[in-house]
C-alpha cells in the first residue's frame, strides 16, 4: 500500500479562495458561489521585480504553494516538488504562436521562457531555495492523479516531504475552442512520510480499474470538477474536509483510475 | 536498479543503432544549415530525414504530427517493438509503465493552425487536434497506444532534463511496485517555437555547435526519438544497468545555471550516492555540453570539482544537435554503444578546446569499453538530472 501523511493544503478556484475558507463549502454547510478570482493572484514568495516577468499561471501556482507551506510550517527549502498540469501555460504559447505568424517572427524571449512546462517549478525553486528533485508532468485529464503518484514516488524513495501542485488555467480563445477548460484551478498538497505538527490525516493510494469516478453532488462544484483537470482533485478535498474515513476514485489514464483513501487522524 | 533490456535512437545521425554507429565511426555529424520548412535563421540544425513522410496506421491517425511521426519512426528500429511485446507477454500490459520526456510535443500543429486562422473570427481550422498532437501528454499516450501498454504513464516535462528524468520516474514506479517494466525515453521534434525562441534568447550558434571550444557561440537544435525498455529484474545477465540517478534544482535563475554549478554538482553527487560509488569509479562522462559559452563553463566547473581532470569527458551535441527533451535518452543510447560496442564518441566540431576549461575533454572517438558512464542532462529552470549506467558485475 502506498501511503503518506498530509500536512498542508492550498486551494484557489472561483469561489474557493483558500483551504480554510473553502471547507464549509466543500462539506455543504455553505452554498457554493462561483465568485470571480482576482486578476492578479497574490503571493509573497517572489520579489516584485521577479514576479513582473511571470504570468498568471505562475503566480497562481506560487499562491497555492505558499498557502500549503505556511499551513505546514516546515522549512520550504527541504521540500521536493511535483508540478502537475495538463496543458502548460497556454497564454504564453498563444502569444508565441501569434508572433510566429508575423513578419520576422518576433518571439518574446520572456514569453518563450514562461511557455516552458517547468517554468512554475523554476520560479518556485528560486523563491524557496529548494535544491531537491522536482518533476513537472502531464497526463492530460489525469494529471492530478499522475502528480499524486509521482509525489508518492519521490516521498517513498527520498523519505522526505513533497509539495504537489496541480493546476490548469483556461487557454486564450483560439485554443480554448479545442481545450475548453472552464475556470482556473490550483491545488497544493504538502505530503510527508511521517505525521507533521499540522496533521490532516493519511492518504492511501492504489491503482483501480472498472470503477466509477467519484463525483460531487453540488452542481457548481461538479461543473468545476469536470471543467478543469486539476479540479479532478475536488472529491478528495471534500472527504478530507468532512474528516471521516472515506475513499474516492479519481480519473488517471483512459483505462486506469486512482483510488485514494483518506484516514483522518 | 533496473536494467536496459533494449534501447534505440533515431536522430540526425540516422535511424536506429546501426546507422548511428556508422555515423560515429565515420565522424559524420548530423548537423546541416537550417532547412526546416520556411524557418529563415542563420543556424544549423539536426533534422531527421523523412519524418514528414511517415504515415501512421489508420487507427492512430488522430495522433499524426511531426513529433508522433518521429516517435513512430523511432519505435520501428532495432526490434524495439518485439522486445516490448516479449515484456508484455511476460508481465502483462498493466505492469509496464510509459514515461516519455518532451518539451514541445506536437505544438508544430498549433503553429500551423494559427497560420491558417480564419481572418475574421480568428478561429483555428477544424482539422487541429489539440489532445492527440499539441498537448504534452500526446506522445506518451501515442507510445502507450502503439505498444498496447496499460500501465502507469506520464509525460515528463522538465525541459532538457526530461528524458533523463524519465529513468528516475520509472525507477520510482518500480520501487512503489506499480510496474515490473517500463518504456522510457524522449521525443522532441523541430518546430518554429523552439527555433525562434532560442533565437530570441540569442543562444543559437551560426555554425555547427562546438562544445568546449574557445570560440563556441551557442547551440544547434536537433530532433530525436529515443527509447529504452527497463526491467525491474534483469532477464539477461549481460544487460546494461541503471546504477544510479541524481536529480536537483539550481534554485538560482529561470534560465541561467548557478554560477558555480551547485545544482549540477548535487545531481552528480546524488547519482554517485544512489549507486554507492565514488568519483574514482566513473570511467567516462557524457557531458550535457550544449556549447553555449556560459553552460559549458559552468558544467566544466561542476564536473571538475567532483572528478578533477581524470575521467575522459565528451559532449554529444556536435553529432545530433541539442535534442532538448530527447537529449537525455540520446546521450544514454550513445553511452550504451560505448558500454556494449566499445566506441565512445568524442566531441565533434570542436577545434580549439577552451584553455579556461579543465575537464579531460575528448575530441577523438575512444575505442574504450568503459564499465561505468555518467550522463548529464541539465535543463531550463535549473532542473538537473545525472544518470549512472554500467555493465553487470560492477
Amino acid at each position: 500500500m502506498l501511503s503518506c501523511h498530509l500536512a498542508g493544503i492550498g486551494l484557489r478556484a472561483p469561489g474557493l479562495s483558500g483551504w480554510a475558507e473553502s471547507r464549509a463549502v466543500l462539506v455543504g454547510h455553505e452554498t457554493y458561489r462561483e465568485t470571480a478570482m482576482p486578476a492578479v493572484p497574490e503571493q509573497s514568495l517572489l520579489a516584485r521585480n521577479t514576479v513582473r516577468r511571470t504570468t498568471y499561471t505562475i503566480r497562481l501556482t506560487l499562491q497555492v504553494a505558499e498557502e500549503a507551506m505556511n499551513a505546514a510550517a516546515m522549512p520550504n527549502a527541504e521540500l521536493a516538488s511535483v508540478f502537475a498540469c495538463s496543458g502548460g501555460d497556454a497564454s504564453a504559447l498563444d502569444q508565441i504562436f501569434n508572433a510566429l505568424t508575423l513578419p520576422d517572427r518576433p518571439v518574446s524571449p520572456n514569453q518563450f521562457n514562461n511557455s516552458v512546462h517547468n517554468a512554475p517549478a523554476g520560479y518556485w525553486s528560486i523563491a524557496t531555495q529548494s535544491h531537491h528533485p522536482s518533476t513537472s508532468l502531464s497526463a492530460y485529464d489525469g494529471s492530478f492523479s499522475a502528480g499524486l503518484l509521482e509525489a508518492l514516488g519521490l516521498l517513498t524513495t527520498l523519505r522526505q516531504a513533497v509539495l504537489l501542485i496541480a493546476y490548469d488555467v483556461p487557454p486564450p480563445p483560439p485554443l480554448w475552442v479545442h481545450r475548453p477548460i472552464a475556470a482556473p484551478y490550483a491545488v497544493a498538497l504538502l505530503l510527508t512520510p511521517k505525521p507533521a505538527a499540522t496533521h490532516l490525516g493519511r492518504l492511501h493510494l492504489a491503482l483501480a480499474h472498472g470503477q466509477a469516478e467519484s463525483r460531487l453532488e453540488e452542481v457548481g462544484l461538479e461543473r468545476l470538477r469536470g471543467g478543469n483537470p486539476a479540479a479532478r482533485s475536488l472529491p478528495l478535498l471534500q472527504i478530507i474536509a468532512r474528516g471521516r474515513e472515506n475513499r474516492v476514485v479519481l480519473p488517471y489514464l483512459t483505462d486506469t483510475l486512482l483510488s485514494v483513501r483518506h484516514q483522518p487522524c | 536498479m533496473p536494467t536496459l533490456e533494449a534501447y534505440t535512437l533515431t536522430s540526425a545521425l540516422g535511424r536506429g543503432l546501426r546507422a548511428t554507429l556508422s555515423a560515429l565511426q565515420e565522424r559524420r555529424s548530423g548537423l546541416r544549415p537550417c532547412d526546416f520548412e520556411d524557418a529563415d535563421l542563420p543556424t544549423w540544425i539536426g533534422r531527421v530525414e523523412g519524418v514528414e513522410d511517415v504515415r501512421l496506421p489508420d487507427a492512430l491517425q488522430a495522433y499524426a504530427c511531426r513529433n508522433n511521426q518521429l516517435a513512430w519512426l523511432g519505435l520501428q528500429q532495432d526490434d524495439f517493438i518485439e522486445a516490448v511485446q516479449a515484456a508484455r507477454r511476460r508481465f502483462g500490459a498493466r505492469r509496464i509503465g510509459v514515461f516519455i520526456g518532451t518539451t514541445t510535443s506536437g505544438i508544430r500543429e498549433a503553429e500551423t493552425a494559427y497560420r491558417h486562422r480564419d481572418p475574421h473570427s480568428g478561429v483555428l481550422p477544424d482539422t487541429f487536434r489539440y489532445r492527440t498532437t499539441h498537448n504534452g501528454f500526446s506522445c506518451t499516450d501515442f507510445v502507450r497506444q502503439t505498444l498496447g501498454l496499460r500501465g502507469p504513464a506520464q509525460a515528463v516535462l522538465t525541459a532538457c532534463s526530461s528524458s533523463a528524468k524519465a529513468f528516475a520516474v520509472a525507477q520510482r514506479f518500480m520501487q512503489m511496485n506499480l510496474c515490473d517494466a517500463a518504456v522510457v525515453g524522449g521525443v522532441d521534434s523541430l518546430c518554429l517555437t523552439t527555433l525562434y525562441g532560442f533565437h530570441a534568447l540569442q543562444l543559437l550558434s551560426s555554425q555547427p555547435c562546438r562544445p568546449w571550444d574557445a570560440w563556441r557561440d551557442g547551440l544547434s537544435i536537433g530532433e530525436a526519438a529515443g527509447f529504452a525498455l527497463l526491467y525491474r529484474n534483469p532477464s539477461q545477465h549481460t544487460a546494461i544497468r541503471l546504477l544510479g540517478y541524481g536529480e536537483s534544482l539550481d534554485a538560482h535563475h529561470i534560465t541561467s545555471p548557478h554560477p558555480q554549478g551547485a545544482g549540477a554538482v548535487l545531481a552528480m553527487q546524488r547519482a554517485l550516492q544512489s549507486a554507492g560509488l565514488t568519483p574514482q569509479d566513473i570511467d567516462f562522462i557524457s557531458l550535457h555540453g550544449t556549447a553555449t559559452p556560459a553552460n559549458d563553463a559552468i558544467e566544466d566547473q561542476a564536473v571538475h570539482r567532483l572528478f578533477g581532470d581524470r575521467p575522459p569527458c565528451a559532449s554529444t551535441k556536435g553529432w545530433t544537435g541539442h535534442t532538448l527533451g530527447a537529449a537525455g535518452i540520446a546521450a544514454v543510447v550513445l553511452a550504451c554503444l560505448g558500454l556494449e560496442q566499445g566506441l565512445l564518441p568524442g566531441t565533434l566540431n570542436t577545434r580549439e578546446v577552451d584553455p579556461a576549461l579543465r575537464v579531460a575533454l575528448q575530441l577523438e572517438n575512444r575505442p574504450d569499453t568503459p564499465r561505468r558512464v555518467l550522463v548529464n542532462a541539465f535543463g531550463f529552470g535549473g532542473n538537473n538530472c545525472s544518470l549512472l549506467l554500467g555493465k553487470p558485475a560492477c
